[in-house]
């Protein structure tokens, strides 16, 4: 069976591209301390040697829209272009092309199917900067092929953070059943707190710091069973109005287990949001 | 309430980089003209087929011609769609990095939680 070698959570800022690749007398003065901070959490993903990314994230009203909106969704291409025009006008990210690894995809929407939940597909799809930020940070060569899965944490009704925890439990038991030899990581980004669109967005530093030590605590010990009992949908609106991204970490809590403590935990606090770098390794690593 | 439509405006003008332009210099007969060809195109078919029924409250559609962002956001308008097309229209005309965000937040500074639902 395929082994699960790294679980990786992350927030993903579509501003790091820019700031780490602009000329130096544009970089901003924040810069160099990030792109230490990402070359040090890369590290962690580079010594587990995986041969498949499994990347969840959500589609930020690029591809899904309001008229067929999936909850859940998997994809399974034998190829994923990547990045949208807004988001190259914005942020200036890169168009990219990821391969994908379909016989996975297919196994995870087979077996996902049968476990209970009710996964969408997409056999043409065109990823955003949830999945794309992390292969810049982690695997910028975007040389390995991938799993998109995709969760709506953006245009409600959405899914509890209960739910996301169970496909995060879920998605463990899809990996390490997969009939293969290969070596999986999986890597999904979200937020902590955060506003966009309100009059709590780009302040000094993230909307509710101590949201944010609370989410870091829970994450890092594997608390699930703490952050459940406090966070809920209603809940999530308290720290920032796009604070439900917070519920792709707590998938990838369900991924990495109860209690499972993180080995490895980073924090950068910029302006607009705090960073955070978490990497698990299930079967431990080789030095 | 048409949430929806207004969050399709903003989505299908924010997608478009001609259409960006255009809301920006001439918002008023750009949403006069998605009203009335635009709004009821089904977006996720390829042949054309349209709705017969969408069209924007009064409230609404000024809200929209009056590039009023603070008005948008007390109607439930998605704030990541909101956000993200007004930085595109008018990031452009500031010169200090983030100040047109900036000035959006204050503008809204008399919302206090819970804010206006946007579910749709």
């Amino acid at each position: 069976m395929a082994e699960l070698v790294a679980v990786i959570a992350s927030t993903h800022h579509p501003f790091y591209y820019r700031a780490s690749t602009a000329p130096p007398e544009e970089r901003p003065p924040f810069a160099d301390a990030w792109v230490a901070k990402i070359a040090a959490f890369r590290e962690t993903l580079t010594r587990a040697n995986p041969d498949v990314l499994v990347m969840v994230g959500s589609d930020h009203f690029h591809q899904l829209w309001l008229d067929n909106m999936p909850q859940f969704l998997v994809g399974k291409a034998p190829f994923y272009d990547a990045n949208f025009y807004n988001e190259e006008r914005e942020f200036g990210l890169p168009r990219m092309l990821l391969r994908g690894q379909e016989d996975l995809s297919a196994h995870v929407l087979r077996e996902g199917l049968d476990a209970g939940f009710d996964l969408a597909f997409s056999n043409e799809l065109r990823i955003d900067h949830s999945v794309t930020c992390p292969i810049i940070t982690l695997r910028p060569e975007a040389d390995l092929p991938i799993v998109p899965i995709y969760t709506n944490i953006f245009a409600p009704p959405l899914p509890r953070p209960k739910r996301f925890v169970e496909l995060g439990r879920t998605i463990r038991q899809l990996v390490e059943s997969w009939p293969s030899d290969k070596r999986v990581a999986v890597i999904g980004t979200g937020h902590l707190s955060l506003e966009l669109g309100g009059p709590r967005q780009f302040g000094p530093h993230g909307p509710d710091p101590e949201f944010d030590r609370k989410a870091v605590e829970w994450i890092a010990s594997g608390d699930i069973e703490g952050c459940l009992s406090e966070v809920t949908l209603d809940s999530l609106w308290e720290p920032g109005n796009a604070t439900h991204g917070f519920m792709d970490f707590m998938l990838m809590m369900g991924v990495a287990g109860e209690g499972a403590k993180a080995d490895y935990v980073d924090t950068l606090d910029l302006f607009h949001t705090m960073e955070a770098y978490f990497t698990w390794y299930p079967n431990g690593v080789t030095a | 309430m048409s949430k929806y439509l207004i969050d399709k405006f903003l989505f299908t003008v924010d997608r478009d980089p001609d259409l960006v332009e255009r809301y920006r210099e001439d918002p008023r007969g750009t949403v006069d003209w998605w009203e009335a060809e635009r709004a009821n195109s089904i977006l996720g078919c390829h042949s054309g087929e349209a709705s017969t029924w969408l069209r924007f409250e009064d409230t609404e559609r000024e809200a929209l011609a009056s590039h009023d962002y603070v008005r948008l956001f007390e109607l439930g308008a998605h704030p990541f769609l909101t956000l993200t097309l007004f930085i595109a229209m008018f990031e452009r005309d500031y010169d200090e990095p983030l100040a047109f965000q900036k000035e959006y937040g204050m503008r809204l500074q008399h919302f206090s939680l819970p804010y206006p639902d946007i579910a749709t």
